[in-house]
């Protein structure tokens, strides 16, 4: 069987991954340092079975990793999946802000052409 | 010049795309700048370095559009679609499809402007044929996402602890 993995199906996984709050906020905490379980699991006020539920989603997806250290097992966030996430709504987005920036010209154009149509 | 709405992309659910954006502006104008030809060559130019140059409307229920656009080394980027609904000045709805069909399958998007003290507020949302679908724009950028930074990321997570 083929299970080549396309950048679209990454996408998916980092999409449905970042539509959970609890795991956002893991990343966000993530993000600035590597973590276990017991240290995640403080802040949210959930149970290590929950939060290790949240980060196999995240490891799933491929945003987050695990350490070698064999105690701990510290998570780490893994930065490129949510890059490629962003770049991709950064770069429609993009577009769509500089077509809409050249209507807010023509529109204030139109308006003073108008006066019939003045509010 | 005033810049009257910031840009808002959300991606409620799986197949689904949203944009929002306000405009300084009736919505009778909005509408009109969305469906007459002489007009939307004016504002819907695209990335930097391409231009407009087909843009046929007709604007009627079960009528075609056709739009294409050139960059500067002449490649063309052509797309078209049918108008599904028609409410003057309030709703369009129509499916849309690009000739490299890069969105894999038509997508049907639904434009929204509502009227509030003089200002229109904008919302299109577009629906892909499938969840991968929507992702479909990746293919394009790829060698930028291979080469994402860590700055961007930064900016994602800020606007994630925000919400």
């Amino acid at each position: 069987m083929n299970h080549t993995i396309t950048p679209s199906d990454r996408l998916d996984a980092t999409f449905a991954a970042l539509s959970d709050p609890t795991r956002r906020a893991i990343l966000v905490r993530l993000a600035k340092g590597e973590a276990s379980v017991m240290d995640l699991a403080k802040p949210f006020s959930m149970s290590q079975p929950a939060i290790s539920k949240h980060l196999r989603v995240l490891e799933k997806a491929g945003l987050v990793s695990r350490g070698r250290s064999a105690q701990r097992r510290p998570r780490h966030i893994v930065a490129k999946p949510l890059a490629e996430a962003s770049d991709w709504l950064e770069n429609y987005r993009k577009i769509w802000e500089d077509n809409f920036q050249q209507l807010d010209l023509l529109l204030e154009e139109l308006k003073s052409k108008s006066p019939g149509k003045e509010i | 010049m005033m810049n009257s709405g910031k840009l808002e992309i959300t991606t409620p659910s799986d197949r689904e795309m949203v944009m929002t954006r306000a405009f300084n502006a009736p919505r009778t104008l909005v509408f009109e700048c969305y469906t007459k030809p002489e007009l939307l060559k004016r504002w819907m130019t695209g990335p930097e370095g391409w231009s407009f140059v087909v843009c046929e409307v007709d604007l009627k229920v079960g009528g075609k559009f056709r739009f294409v656009w050139r960059n500067v080394r002449g490649t063309d980027m052509g797309m078209g679609g049918v108008y599904r609904e028609i409410a003057v000045p309030e709703r369009l709805v129509n499916t849309e499809l690009f000739d490299e069909d890069w969105t894999g399958g038509e997508t049907l998007t639904t434009l929204i402007l509502t009227e509030q003290s003089g200002k229109t507020f904008l919302k299109s949302t577009t629906i892909y044929s499938s969840k991968e679908a929507r992702d479909g724009a990746l293919g394009t950028n790829m060698e930028q996402g291979m080469n994402a930074s860590f700055d961007k990321l930064e900016i994602l997570l800020e606007n994630l602890e925000k919400n």
